[in-house]
This record gives structure tokens, sequence and C-alpha cells, in this order.
């Protein structure tokens, strides 16, 4: 059995009514829009949103650096806020991939906290494998490529649900940038601790984006879009990346009703 | 600093050069012709796997069986290895144990002294390599050649392995041309790569039949047989254990396995995960010295075992897992950061992935320090590790062990040493604010209307990248407004 069919392997909520968002810190500072357009695309598919004023980080950045009691008390906060037995809707791979997998880890003295990890699902996946969303696309024809960050494609499976989304799209053509699957050279710490080798990742990642001569590509995680557009906008590129949240939304604009909304 | 420039009989050689990883990784990263020699090779290996494992469920089926087989034999170690040497002795191979790498190389000297051996042929060996074995036989006047032909160009460009199962793979065949002109005489240039290793193999062929010792490696030793496997493409390593008339192989004691019959499925993923041959073109499997009646093989066998920081390993639950290695050499194929940098940046005897693992148990934390954090834990390894190491995880394990603060139950050699008294005090405050949700909430929005005060340039990051713009209010505001004005609807 493959790696993905595992990640798969899980029970999705069905016909769910209400969730709670994790906006992740890094929305919450630099890029709140996605947060935003999320929630407003959720709230279009009838599903009521609860965004907990509690939460913060979900520790990845100290758990990462090897701080594991600074990453436990900063974990441990985030659970209390979400005491709901309902789908926690998490708009980054590799935060989700945190909460989902390390928590386990981290916070394997906590009571339920096996339950915890299994109500986190990635927005992409989400919306595939709960909500089976289809979308109407009323953008013009462009061409885009698809960035997944590692933890979301090798620990939630992400590559698969936002590709799949992106394909109901029927004006994109999406397409397949060379080494895809590679890494941006982002991960957390790595890129200022070891900015030498993390400059020529992201510097090929750059190189390979532009090559594949798309007007944007989308991703589902802040992590590594900022690397690759911080890098872009060093060298005066006009490609940007953007949230597949504020891009499904864009193009969705007709709600499933057919009405300009 | 490379590992050539340090004195060849200080025993730390490698410690000093893994301790100069920053500098070797400028170094390597500003060689154009380098780093497009390991991007070749690495996606011309990516490829070969990927196509011998084409079945994805059969693939995940042989990686369950070859960690379970790895995982039971790890656990019945200490059992195995007593059953291993008692089957050896039995079937006439001397055991030796080495606790420390000087051990070992000593053993093999005497063994070799003792015979008044004066020229050795090596088959390829990573644990020889460990223990610096040529240099320390060259300082006792005991001849050694490289007889694997990556071996053989890294040894005649005085060099070390830049990757475990390609050695060489760091030169390009105009590289490896000019090398064999200036050391081979009579050489016809070419680089046409079969003419090119046509002639290095025949400068080899003569030193086989007259050298005094074979040393090789093993990939598998069989508790259950008392059989040491050894793969290998070129024959060097059946010459190498059966021309000369003393034969010592040397290994790790995470290579013994229990039975024959765990050996097949090892060998399968091993291969295709290496090269992705279907089967290596020679597997030699060693149970005995000659036999009366037999015309050839050598009158003497001997197994030295050593431990070099493998014990450690063993001790915990979770680092033990690095013992689980078949040495394919898969995580460091498809490693974006080995790709990158090349072997020799770490400084190490076994460099990408798995050198980041194994090598803080045998060289200490202190002087690794610099290993683990060269991770963007992206997760490439371990999804192709055929026994399943969760190397990233393990990476992040040793991170954690790097900065421990004093007074944490010992694990391992050097733990602590990476912790810096600024970076902990970082971390402590990042805690106190990220756990105290209103705290949060102030310093954010604090952050966010001073944005104008964030710095342009931010170290490292804005070498290559703009700096992040803070928004103008956070996620947490915008939410609460958006509330607020529904509500007030
Ligand atoms: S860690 Fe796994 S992938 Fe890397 S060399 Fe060892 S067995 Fe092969």
């Amino acid at each position: 059995m493959s790696q993905v069919n595992t990640l798969h392997l899980r029970d999705y909520p069905k016909n769910p009514t209400k969730v709670y968002l994790y906006g992740t810190c890094l929305a919450d500072s630099l890029f709140p829009d996605s947060g935003i357009d999320a929630i407003e695309f959720l709230e279009r598919q009838g599903i009521e949103v609860i965004f907990p004023q509690g939460q913060s980080c979900c520790g990845q950045p100290a758990y990462n650096s090897g701080y594991t009691d600074e990453a436990k008390a900063v974990a441990l906060e985030q659970i209390r806020h979400f005491p709901l037995d309902i789908p926690i809707v998490i708009i980054s791979g590799s935060c989700g991939g945190m909460m989902r997998h390390h928590y386990k880890d981290l916070l394997k003295d906590e009571p339920g906290i096996e339950k915890f990890c299994d109500r986190i699902f990635e927005f992409t996946e989400f919306l595939v494998n709960s909500l089976n969303v289809q979308l109407n696309d009323s953008g013009p024809a462009e061409r885009v490529a698809l960035h997944t960050s590692c933890a979301a494609r090798r620990e939630m499976g992400v590559h698969i649900t936002g590709k799949k989304l992106i394909e109901q799209l029927d004006n994109v053509e999406l397409v397949t940038h060379d080494y895809e699957s590679e890494c941006c050279g982002f991960g957390g710490t790595f890129s200022v601790k070891h900015g030498d080798i993390s400059n020529v990742m992201v510097s090929d990642k750059t190189k390979n984006l532009v090559n594949a001569d798309v007007v944007r590509y989308v991703s589902a995680d802040w992590g590594c879009m900022m690397n690759i557009n911080g890098s872009l906008e060093h060298q005066k590129e006009s490609l940007r990346g953007e949230h597949i949240a504020s891009y499904l939304l864009a193009r969705n604009a007709m709600d499933n009703t057919g009405d300009k909304s | 600093m490379s590992v050539d420039q340090v004195n060849p009989n200080d025993e730390s050689k490698y410690a000093a050069s893994a301790r100069a990883f920053r500098d070797n990784v400028s170094r390597d990263l500003a060689n154009d012709e380098l780093r497009s020699n390991f991007r070749g090779a690495m996606d011309y290996l990516v490829d070969k796997r990927k196509t011998a494992l084409s079945d994805s469920d059969e693939l995940e089926t042989l990686r369950e069986q070859c960690k379970l087989i790895k995982q039971r034999c790890l656990v019945k170690l200490p059992h195995l290895l007593e059953a291993l040497e008692e089957k050896l002795t039995a079937n006439g191979i001397k055991v030796h144990w080495a606790e420390t790498i000087t051990e070992a190389n000593e053993i093999i000297a005497e063994i070799i002294e003792s015979k008044n051996g004066k020229t050795v042929v090596k088959g390829k060996s990573m644990v020889s390599e460990e223990t610096a074995l040529n240099d320390h036989l060259e300082s006792r006047d005991i001849e050694c050649l490289e007889s694997d032909m990556g071996e053989y160009i890294v040894q005649l460009a005085k060099e070390h392995p830049s990757h475990i199962i390609m050695p060489a793979i760091h030169q390009n065949k105009k590289q490896v041309a000019d090398l064999f002109a200036k050391n081979i005489e009579g050489f016809e240039h070419t680089t046409d790569v079969d003419a090119l290793i046509q002639q290095g193999r025949n400068v080899l062929r003569d030193k086989f039949c007259n050298a005094d010792v074979g040393v090789s490696g093993v990939n598998f030793a069989v508790a259950e047989t008392g059989t040491l496997c050894l793969v290998e493409n070129e024959g060097n390593g059946r010459m190498c254990t059966t021309v000369p008339d003393l034969h010592i192989a040397i290994t790790g004691i995470e290579k013994v396995v229990e039975h024959l019959s765990d050996v097949p499925p090892l060998l399968s993923l091993l291969t295709r995960s290496a090269t992705g041959q279907a089967i290596s073109t020679y597997f030699n499997m060693i149970s005995h010295p000659r036999q009366q009646d037999e015309k050839d093989g050598p009158g003497e066998v001997h197994l030295v075992l050593l431990d070099n920081g493998r014990s450690q390993m063993y001790s915990d639950d979770e680092l033990r897992q690095t013992l689980q290695c078949i040495r394919c050499g898969a995580c460091m194929n498809h490693c974006p950061v080995y790709t990158r940098i090349g072997g020799h940046a770490y400084g190490t005897v076994y460099p990408g992935p798995i050198g980041k693992i194994v090598s803080p148990h045998m060289l200490g934390l202190e002087a690794t320090t610099n290993l683990p954090t060269a991770s963007s834990l992206c997760g490439a390894c371990g999804e192709v590790c055929p026994v399943k190491i969760p190397i990233p995880k393990l990476l992040l394990r040793l991170r954690q062990e790097s900065v421990k603060p004093k007074g944490a139950p010992q694990v391992m050699k050097g733990q602590g040493s990476g912790r810096k008294t600024s970076e902990a005090f970082i971390w402590s405050v990042w805690s106190m604010i990220h756990k105290q949700p209103l705290f949060y909430r102030t310093s954010m929005w604090f952050a966010t209307r001073l944005r104008f005060l964030m710095p342009k340039k931010l170290g490292a990051w804005t070498v290559a990248r703009s700096a992040p713009k803070l928004a103008p209010k956070t996620l947490h505001e915008r939410i609460k407004e958006r509330e607020q004005a529904a509500k007030g609807k």
C-alpha cells in the first residue's frame, strides 16, 4: 500500500455544518487575506466557521529547532481553544502535519490527543474529501503551476487534493514544472541557519517555476510561498504565488446556483 | 577543510572535517562543475530507482517486510552476534571484536603482519573508510590498493568517497580521463566510459594476482549459517575474497541478520533502491576458508566486527532505528541538500541523510552539530528508505539532543553542545508569547502597527529574498471586525 493510500485511509466527516478554522501564525501577521478568503469560501459552501481568538502558533518553529519544551507549552495552549468535537480546518499543510502527526508525539501524555489530531484537516483535503466541492470557473483562461510543501505532500497527501481542485477549473491549465516535488528550501529556521544551501534551493525552484511560463503559481503553504515569493521579488521576476483559498474564491465567484455573488 | 587535509594519523580526522561543514559548503556550492556532476548523477539514479520500483504496492509491501526483518534482528542483536561468532568459528572463520576504529585498525594490521603481508587489495568497504584503514596500514608500510573502480579513482585523486555506493560520483568522465592520464603509464586518452574503465581494470588485474591480502566489507552476516554476503558489480569483491591467501572482512555489528531467508528481500530492495538493478552482477556468499579438497579461496578468513558508536545508537529505542540502514544510498540520491552540496562537504565518511543521523554517534554531536540542522526536513529521504528509517524524525531528535540543557539524562556523546544561551532565550520568550493568547494578540497588534520599523534586511534571509511585509491588521483582528459587522447587520 503506498504512502498516499495510507494517508487517505482516514475517516472524513460527511456533511459537516460547522468547523473551526486554524489560521496559522504566518497568515495572522503577514497574509491575513488568505484566512478571510478561506472562511468566505467555506461559508459559501454552507458551513459555519468558528475562529477561536485564543489560537496563536502550532509550535512548529520551536519544535523543528529542537526546543521541545517550549513547543509543547505552545501546543498545549492551542488544543484548549478547540473544545467542540468538530473538524479543525487549517490553511497550511505543514502546520497541519505538525498538528495532525507531531502532536501525537509531542503531547503523547495528554488525554484525548489522538482524537484532537484526528480532527485536523488541511484546507484542500477538507474541500475534496469531506465537502466534495464542485467548482464553477468564472475566471479567464490561464496557465498556473502548483507548489505543494513537502510536509503537505508527504504528511498530508495534499498534492493530490490541491491538484484535484485546480483541475475542476475549466479555464485553468495546470502546468507541471520541472522538479515539482522538490523542496523549495524553506524548512523554517533551516533557511536562516543554512542560508547558503537554502538560497541555492529556492533559486532552482524559482527558475523552474518561471520556466513553466505560468501567470501565477498556487500553494496551500505560506511558509514556502514567503520563501519563493521573496526570492522572485528579489530577482525582480513578476511571477507570484497565491494561496489556494484566495485563488479558488476568486475563480469560483459564482455560487452553485449560478448567481453572481 | 577536506578530510584529506587533516593528519591521517589523527583519530579524529573526520571530526575536524565535519566541524568545517560550513566552509566546506561554501567551497562546494561555488563549484559549478561539481554541482552539475551531482545533479546529473542523482537525477539518473532517482530515475533508475523509479523504474525498478514502479509497482508502488509491491514497493510498500517490501519496505514494510524489510523494516520488520531489520527490527527483529536488532531486537535480538546481542544474541545474534553471539550465534554468528559461534557459527563462523565452527566454519573456520576467525571473529574479532573492535570497540573503536583504532582497535579495528590494530587488529587488521596485526593479522597482516603475522603473515608477513606487504600488499593488500581492497574491495569496497565503507566501514574501512570509517576506520581510515588505508592510512593506518600505510603508516605501517603495508600497501593498500582500492580495487573497486570508483574507490580506485578516489584513491588516485587522493580523495575520499563522495557517495557510499558511487565513491567517485563527483567526477565526470573528462576528469577521470585526466586523472588516468597523469597516473597510468601508457594510458591512451579517451572519454569513452567503457574504454576508460577497461584501462583502469588492466592495472588492477595485475595487482590482484600478486596481493598478499584481500580486504572486503560485508552487506549481510547471516547468524544461522555463518555466511558473509557481499554485494558488488565489478567482480573485484570476488577477486579480493578468493585470490589472496588471506581474506579479512570488516563490518559494523548491525549487519548481522538472523536467517538466510532474511537476505533475499533485503537484497532485492537494496539493489533496486541503490542503482535500480534487479540484482547486482555479483553476489558472494563466504562461509569458510578454502577446504582441503578445494582448489581456490583464501587459506584464512577473518571477520572484524566494529562498534564505533553503534552501541550508543542501540541503547535508545528511537535512535536504534539508525541501525536498520542497509547502506543503499537512496536517501542521498533523493536529498535536495546532498544534490546541491555534494558528498565531500559533509566532511564525514557517510554523507547525505544517513550521514547526518549516523555521524553524530561516531564523532560526537559537538563536532557534527551542523549536520542535523542542515536539512529542510522535506522528508524525501524517509520516503524512499527501503527499511523505513524515519530519517527526518531522527534529525529532529538529534536537534533536541544537541540543544538539551545541562543535567538531562545522558543519551549521547556531545549532547547539549549545540545549546546557545541566546538561542535558548529567544525560544523561551517566543514560547511565553505564544502560549498566552492575550499577550500574543497584543504583541501582534503592536508588530503590525509598527511594521514600518521592520528592517529591510533580515540576515541570511534577505541575501536572496525580499523581506516579508507585515499586514496592516492581523487575521485575528479582521475576523473580529467581520464578526462584529455581521452582528450589526
Ligand atoms: S538510511 Fe535508508 S535510504 Fe539511506 S542508505 Fe540507509 S537504507 Fe538506504
